[in-house]
């Protein structure tokens, strides 16, 4: 999977959870102000890409530091090339 | 006897008829049924019903997201009736978050599907890891109650009378005490739950749910006829806006009926099985309850789901303090049993026909079984002035509830 069709899942996947407009998603929407996500909605966000792909994130210490789609974006592709590499 | 007046100002109904009370009265004047077969239910081992009253009309889409993700169906059925009866009312965010209004909206139990959905991804791995946050708000005993307080603004008192089938005529009950005493103006209260096959399965295994019709769906159930053979469960919501008759008057309301009495008791002699010395202690409470005689009673609407000992209790109770005076219908026929619903949709019925001077007869009341041939039956649409109602509501549990609604006059 490449970088950009990580960013793609990652994208329609919490729109769909969420019921945010795609098009409207960039690396730069704020995850609580653009898409009004809560505390609540962030405990389902982790549970979601988990999910998606099959990654345990819940406790690492950087998902507490998410602000943006770009973050997550950013995380999960890590993630995934550590799993290729490990 | 209530301290001060209370009054109904607001309706809503989700049924199998669908969303409003004009929906739910254009079904029942015309006599038609909202049992349908459920295909679904005869791939279940053991389930002998296969037929079902199931809601119409809710789109739960209607409901932003950040409320609706703490719902389940039930909860989305009393939303949108609640959200109903407030705008009959004429009642607007400022009431709403007034702390004078209150919610008194109970259900059977907590979301049986969502429950489902849980176990069957928790045992598949004993792992609570794709556990969704808002699972506990769809499982709660106060789910619905807590939804519509959430999704309305209600910021008054919050209840959730639990009593299966006299769920919704508790929730009014107490709603209305509560307004009596002045510690609140207005009460959104009623019941409300989601058909589940669980649901159906209690009735099933204690032979109380109707197989016979599983074919001819609109037959059944058959409250009062020889040939009826058990419940037919439904789903929906009812929900009525009790206001005290101050609060109305002063802002010019339109009062749809007065509630005049209630009653509610517990009968220890079964758990499962209604005795006709309890069913009529409570419609003798509630009459005492309003201050009238059993012969000021226009209309008896029966709890009757068409079980063949539960019909043969309530008619002997309602024979014991009424005689054959009153005319008596039960409305399960049409809507099936809508559980903690049942009631309140049921009262409101109650409400338009006190209004619209029309006695509604039960469906599929064919042969009167001579069991129950010591009252008088409604069998066939009557236009007559209605000022008194009586409405009777029995559970599972041996809770018993009856509640008198009265035509409004100043």
């Amino acid at each position: 999977m490449t970088d950009e069709q990580t960013t793609e899942r990652i994208n329609s996947s919490l729109a769909e959870e969420f019921e945010y407009d795609l098009e409207k998603m960039s690396a730069q929407t704020l995850l609580f102000e653009d898409m009004g996500l809560d505390s609540l909605d962030v405990v389902d966000l982790v549970i979601v890409l988990e999910t998606e792909f099959g990654v345990k994130i819940r406790e690492e210490e950087a998902i507490r530091k998410i602000r943006t789609l770009g973050d997550i974006h950013s995380f999960i592709i890590d993630k995934l090339h550590q799993a290729q590499s490990a | 006897m209530l301290l001060r007046r209370v009054v109904i100002t607001g309706m809503g109904a989700i049924s199998p008829f669908g969303r409003g009370i004009e929906s739910l009265m254009d079904g029942l004047i015309e006599a038609r049924s909202g049992v349908v077969a459920v295909p679904a239910l005869s791939g279940i081992t053991g389930m002998r019903t296969r037929v079902a009253a199931l809601a119409k009309g809710a789109d739960p889409m209607e409901i932003p997201r950040k409320f609706r993700r703490a719902m389940s169906n039930m909860s989305v059925y009393a939303t949108l009736a609640s959200r109903d009866a407030a705008r009959m009312a004429g009642l607007g965010e400022t009431e709403l978050g007034s702390g004078r209004l209150g919610v008194s909206i109970g259900s059977t139990t907590g979301s049986p599907q969502t429950l489902q959905e849980f176990f069957r991804d928790f045992n598949s791995d004993n792992s609570l890891e794709r556990m969704k946050s808002t699972l506990f708000f769809h499982i709660m005993n106060h789910s619905c109650a807590a939804n519509v307080a959430q999704a309305l603004g209600v910021t008054g008192r919050l209840l959730a009378p639990a009593a299966a089938c006299s769920t919704s005529c508790q929730a009014v009950g107490y709603a209305a005490e509560m307004i009596a005493m002045g510690r609140q103006d207005f009460m959104l209260c009623g019941g409300a739950d989601e058909f589940h096959p669980l649901t159906s399965g209690t009735f099933d295994v204690m032979n109380a749910a109707s197989c016979n019709f599983n074919d001819s769906p609109s037959r059944t159930p058959r409250p009062f006829d020889r040939d009826r053979d058990g419940i037919v469960c439904g789903e929906g919501s009812g929900i009525l806006l009790l206001e005290s008759l101050d609060s109305a008057l002063t802002r010019g309301a339109v009062v749809l009926a007065e509630i005049a009495g209630f009653a509610t008791n517990s009968d220890p002699a079964s758990i499962a099985n209604p005795d006709a010395a309890s069913l009529a202690q409570c419609m003798r409470l509630a009459l005492s309850d309003a201050g009238v005689e059993p012969a000021r009673i226009d209309y008896l609407n029966a709890h009757a789901t068409a079980t063949p000992q539960g019909d043969v209790a309530e008619c002997e109770a309602i024979a014991r303090v009424f005689g054959r005076a009153v005319p008596v219908s039960s409305l399960k026929g049409h809507l099936g049993h809508a559980m903690a619903a049942s009631g309140t949709l049921e009262l409101a019925a109650c409400v338009e026909m006190i209004r619209r001077e029309v006695l509604i007869p039960t469906l599929n009341l064919e042969h009167i079984d001579p069991q129950c041939a010591q009252v008088t039956h409604l069998q066939g649409l009557t236009s007559r002035p209605v000022h008194t109602v009586l409405k009777n509501n029995f559970a599972l549990g041996g809770v018993n509830a009856s509640l008198i609604l009265r035509r409004y006059q100043p």
